[in-house]
């Protein structure tokens, strides 16, 4: 089953709107897409245009689908039914080497901080004294400077995210996926991860960020999509669907009742 | 016979004068040894970590074969080493049997199954923590492999000592394929089992010993090793 497409700029808000149009053609679409795992659906026939220059929030929660969605659509996993299509064409390598993703849990490499900002470029060929100015402009602006010849693991949970945020901006991928990158941090962790991505989001990155926190989507968010059961429950503006919720599902889950999907 | 503690006296007087015998037959175990595991690791290692990290047709197959081969009995090696160089066999034209080489070539067989086998399971394990991080990035399969092994650098450690473990301690294959020749390609494990049946028990003790003392030093080292890697947590 497919819902409406989703069109995420087509109601734009305030500043957050200067990065995006919705006259411009959508940088990611996805159309009818499925997922299903163990005899079950998890993702049922969502359709979404993300375009350039946005920053569009997922909410939803536990189990609807948000990091699974999040996957699909970077090209992590290969849908049931439905496609994806990057710049009108469909997902592959190539095309998601203009992506980044940044993980709820940061992987980190066994090596240093900067030998794991070091590994990004030189997977993407950048050698020489271009790979040393990135290195050194992005360790500034991710505050790891103090910290970059110390081993990665060893850092902590919120150093970890940074670095994983830097890694994933050092290539400037056009689109940047965020799978809850400030769970479980404290404020002032949050806070750098933050202005990480705002700053991503000034240099003309489109960013797609999971989280369960309203407050982060509405400081970094112009659109929002809530997930339920693993489709589209309600897409809007972030404080349009924050603060006047249409869905049941939304209205539920803002209202802090607990939302079980209705079984198939 | 003398007594135990006769023999061992006399044991630690030969360690104890340096003779250049036993100096010489520990020379020669170590740099065969260390040859064949430094052969079996640049074999091993990759192998390991390419069925590590890849899926492919007939994969668990390859793994059972391999895991299979880690208890390869060392007679049997020989004597399959021992026909191809053998005069006859299809390799003799090199000469190699009854040299240091071809002992070297046996214990590499005996080794890269174990070297391989502890790799692909030490590369799987840190595979399946990395693999949607290297997708994101778009990792080619070359650097993958290379990353890999890096990162799984001092676990490698570990595996390469057990196959020097295994090595350092083998005899029944480089005696069929190096003949025990004296000055030639006579060990340590070698001259134990021949001065033991020829009653020269102070020798064969006094290499014993000193066998036990090269595999204590080197565990110690990696020990050592290992715990400044998990202090960086690199393990």
């Amino acid at each position: 089953m497919s819902e409406a497409v989703v069109n995420i700029s087509e109601r734009k808000r305030g500043p957050a709107a200067r990065a995006g149009s919705a006259t411009s053609a959508p940088l990611l679409k996805a159309r009818g897409l499925c997922f299903d795992a163990g005899g079950h659906r998890l993702i049922d026939g969502i359709d979404l245009d993300i375009h350039p220059g946005r920053c569009t929030v997922i909410m939803g929660a536990n189990g609807s689908g948000k990091s699974l969605l999040l996957r699909l659509l970077h090209g992590l996993l290969t849908p049931t039914a439905g496609e994806v299509l990057w710049q009108g064409q469909p997902l592959d390598a190539t095309a998601r080497q203009q992506q980044a993703m940044v993980f709820q849990r940061p992987v980190m490499l066994r090596r240093s901080v900067a030998a794991n900002l070091r590994f990004a470029l030189s997977v993407r060929g950048v050698r020489g004294s271009e790979r040393k100015t990135r290195e050194a402009e992005t360790i500034a602006l991710a505050r790891l400077d103090a910290l970059k010849d110390k081993p990665a693991r060893v850092l902590s949970g919120g150093e970890q995210q940074r670095l994983a945020v830097a890694r994933a901006m050092i290539c400037t991928p056009r689109m940047l996926f965020l799978d809850e990158p400030t769970a479980s941090l404290d404020p002032a962790s949050t806070q750098a991860i933050e202005h990480m991505v705002q700053d991503a989001r000034e240099s003309g990155t489109t960013i797609i960020v999971v989280t369960h926190d309203a407050g982060q989507a509405r400081r970094l968010g112009d659109d929002l999509i809530f997930l339920h059961g693993g489709r589209v429950a309600e897409t809007g503006p972030v404080a349009e669907v924050l603060d006047h919720p249409s869905s049941e599902a939304a209205q539920a889950w803002l209202g802090g009742r607990l939302l079980v999907p209705s079984k198939p | 016979m003398e007594s135990f503690s006769a023999i061992l006296t006399e044991a630690l007087g030969l360690i104890l004068a340096w003779d250049p015998d036993v100096i010489e037959i520990i020379v020669l175990s170590l740099r065969v040894t260390l040859s064949a595991v430094a052969a079996a690791c640049l074999i091993g290692f990759p192998l390991g970590a390419v069925i590590g990290a890849f899926r492919f047709p007939l994969r668990t197959g390859v793994i059972v074969a391999m895991n299979t081969m880690m208890g390869l009995p060392p007679v049997v090696v020989g004597l399959l080493v021992y026909l191809m160089l053998s005069a006859a066999g299809p390799l003799g034209v090199l000469g190699l049997l009854y040299t240091p080489t071809a002992m070297v070539v046996a214990q590499t067989i005996l080794v890269t199954p174990i070297v391989a086998a502890l790799t692909r399971q030490v590369i799987e394990d840190l595979y399946n923590e990395y693999s949607e991080q290297f997708t994101s990035l778009g990792v080619g399969p070359f650097d993958r492999v290379r990353a890999l092994l890096w990162d799984a650098r001092y676990s490698l450690l570990t595996v390469a000592l057990a196959g020097f473990g295994r090595a350092v301690a083998e005899v029944g294959a480089v005696i069929i394929v190096g003949g025990n020749i004296n000055h030639v390609t006579r060990v340590m494990t070698t001259t134990i089992a021949l001065e033991t049946s020829k009653g020269n028990l102070q020798l064969a003790l006094a290499l014993g010993m000193i066998l036990l003392t090269i595999a204590v030093i080197v565990n110690g080292l990696l020990m050592a090793i290992r715990g400044t890697a998990a202090r960086a947590a690199y393990v």
